[in-house]
């Protein structure tokens, strides 16, 4: 990688870092609208079960997207539904609102295409914690990895894809009424 | 109100005459054990379905009240279950959720069982137990009952216990409501990769109650209704075809088994459903056809969400699944859903449905995640010494229930409750706890299968 290369991967870093913090921001702040246009018309969301599997079958630990059940498998028009659910006001699940903070770290770039110093794409690792508490006492705790692709739309970064592998075999949560 | 009360479980806590069933019986913690020994210790309960482990070796852990069981296929094919316990000093054999495997080795000391669940390997079994130890009676603890019916895999501790197919009786026919194919084909379906596993603060029998068919919470799902996830693609959950049908409730007094069904018009096709996919539609239109040709007049009817009792959910309609509500002590429920689509189906209508299904189901599910919210808080707030002496109210319909229930040629088995008119009622909840406090008070299998003392007095 020569200078340029480098100070082109450090521009993007910063900017990466900054829109996954902008994002964290607007979902913690309940601007749910704000935040969807963050998301790509054909943004794939998923967010698979886990499976205790012998370590020699691995590739069975996650139900695999499109073809097994999952935590979660969508498109933006059923994240929107999503969004429009909880802005109704009696989705009960989520009325009262939850107090929720997404914590976003580990933020490293994995992969820009077609080069750092033009990225129209660039692939993301992270890890999140996600806290929610609500009502008066009740706190769930949700840690994980996240992969995320985000593309350049005129000029814009967005999100294309992001694959949540949460770190729990039996949800401990009673329901996912929230993004990650 | 007397301040005096003795601990557990005693008559008149369930008044199914008068519509009442006390709170202790869902918050009280002797009661809850009591449960686990007259009640989850004596039923036959829902383990797996066949497809899970389709070859010899192959294994899924699964549940049985509070225990870990292992459901697995051994070398010659035959199904079992085992209690997921080492023989030696208790610990957990399989700490895998699935596999294959040729024996189940003890990461504690070592002793391995075959498939078959015979004591295979012991460490040291010249040197230190001199040969003496007898191994053929410390094989894995194995469930005494098991049944297979249509690919699912039913088991029961209680030798006492009556054979699966009795302890349905005539309710068999709605559980094959949700296990034949849409087309009326024999056990016709098959479950999606995936075993969804969530806990939930509440008591095992509210969702069991929510299960066996009420019809009164749809307003909890007001939200969702607005949005809409339906399978037509319009605002509501459910299909328009609910507006033609009679919907009744049908409950099973000797059994403790419930379910709701929609009852089609004798001369009225379906209307169409799925309308915004062709390929959907088209598939569902052809089932329906199919199914009348099938099945004749009972071709007319499709399941609504129902119960075997005690703990198995069946929802029979798309979303079709069937789920288990694991007690894990008074205050908690591990709920595990299977989710079920046509074996036969094109692969466009089964991915379509698998959408639908995480959309509507389980802790992600629009629909579901309201429930878990009103089964978590009316848990918590029943909870309190004054609380407790309040009853909860089951007296919708009371009296107005139908022995012999036909419609345009059609005579449906069970008590019958018609709410096409009455909207809602409480009878399937009741006929929950009429079987719930038997079983609390009956000392044995002699006593609970009335159906026999009829027959032989006959
Ligand atoms: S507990 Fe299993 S071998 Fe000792
Ligand atoms: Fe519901």
């Amino acid at each position: 990688m020569d200078g340029n290369e480098r100070i082109s991967r450090l521009l993007l870093k910063q900017e990466v870092d900054e829109f996954l913090y902008y994002e964290a921001d607007l979902l913690d702040a309940r601007r749910y609208d704000d935040w969807l246009a963050l998301l790509a018309d054909d943004v794939r969301y998923w967010m698979p079960m886990r499976r205790n599997v012998k370590v020699d079958d691995l590739e069975r630990e996650f139900t695999r997207e499109g073809r097994d059940i999952s935590w979660f498998d969508e498109g933006k028009q059923t994240l929107t539904r999503r969004v429009r659910q909880i802005q109704t006001g009696i989705h009960w699940a989520e009325e009262p609102v939850s107090r929720i903070s997404h914590v976003i770290s580990n933020i490293r770039l994995l992969e820009a295409n077609p080069s750092w110093a033009e990225p129209a794409e660039v692939a993301v690792g992270c890890r999140f914690l996600v806290y929610r508490n609500r009502v008066e006492t009740e706190t769930d705790i949700l840690v994980g990895k996240r992969e995320d692709l985000l593309r350049r739309v005129e000029g814009e970064l967005k999100i294309t894809r992001r694959r949540i592998l949460l770190d729990q075999n039996v949800l401990l949560s009673k329901n996912l009424t929230f993004f990650f | 109100m007397a301040t005096t009360r003795k601990d557990g479980y005693r008559p008149g806590l369930v008044d199914i005459s008068a519509g009442q069933v006390s709170r202790e019986i869902f918050v009280n913690e002797e009661i809850y054990r009591e449960e686990l020994e007259r009640l989850f210790a004596r039923v036959w309960l829902f383990v797996g379905h066949e497809s899970q482990i389709p070859k010899p070796g192959d294994y899924f852990v699964s549940g049985m009240g509070e225990e870990s069981v292992i459901l697995c296929r051994d070398r010659a094919g035959k199904v079992h279950v085992f209690l997921n316990s080492c023989r030696h000093r208790g610990m957990k054999v399989c700490r895998y959720d699935e596999g294959n495997t040729p024996v189940f080795t003890c990461p504690y000391h070592g002793w391995s069982y075959g498939t078959d669940g015979q004591l295979v390997g012991v460490p040291y079994f010249r040197e230190a137990y001199h040969e003496k130890l007898d191994r053929s009676r410390w094989g894995l603890v194995e469930v005494p009952r098991t049944y297979l019916y249509k690919g699912t895999v039913w088991a029961c501790w209680d030798s006492a216990a009556p054979p699966f197919l009795e302890y349905l009786g005539d309710f068999v026919r709605y559980l094959d409501l949700t296990l034949d194919g849409w087309d009326g084909s024999e056990g016709g379906t098959e479950i999606l990769g995936g075993i969804q596993k969530w806990r939930i603060p509440c008591n095992w029998k509210f969702p069991a109650e929510n299960f066996c068919g009420d019809s009164y919470h749809n307003i909890s799902h007001r939200s969702v209704d607005l949005v809409g996830i339906g399978p037509s693609g319009t605002g509501r959950r459910d299909m328009r075809e609910r507006q033609m049908a009679r919907r009744l409730q049908v409950a099973f007094y000797e059994r403790g088994h419930q379910t709701g069904v929609y009852l089609f018009p004798k001369d009225q096709a379906t209307p169409p459903s799925y309308q915004h996919s062709p390929e959907v539609s088209e598939y569902f239109a052809h089932c329906e056809e199919e199914r009348r040709k099938k099945r004749g007049e009972w071709g007319r009817l499709i399941g609504s969400p129902g119960e075997i009792f005690p703990n198995t959910a069946l929802h029979p309609r798309q979303p079709r699944t069937i789920a288990v509500w694991h007690p894990r002590g008074a205050h908690q429920t591990e709920v595990w859903r299977w989710y079920v689509v046509d074996s036969a189906a094109p692969q466009e209508v089964k991915d379509f449905l698998r959408d639908y299904y995480i959309r509507y189901s389980g802790p992600g599910g629009m629909t579901e995640q309201d429930d878990m919210e009103n089964w978590n808080y009316a848990h918590a707030a029943s909870r309190g010494t004054i609380a407790r002496r309040y009853p909860y109210s089951y007296e919708q319909g009371l009296g107005f229930e139908t022995e012999n229930y036909e419609w345009q040629g059609l005579r449906i088995p069970g008590t019958v409750m018609d709410i096409t008119d009455a909207k809602s009622s409480e009878h399937n909840l009741r006929n929950l706890y009429r079987r719930w406090a038997e079983f609390m008070e009956a000392e044995s299998w002699g006593e609970l299968a009335t159906w026999r003392l009829a027959r032989a007095a006959e």
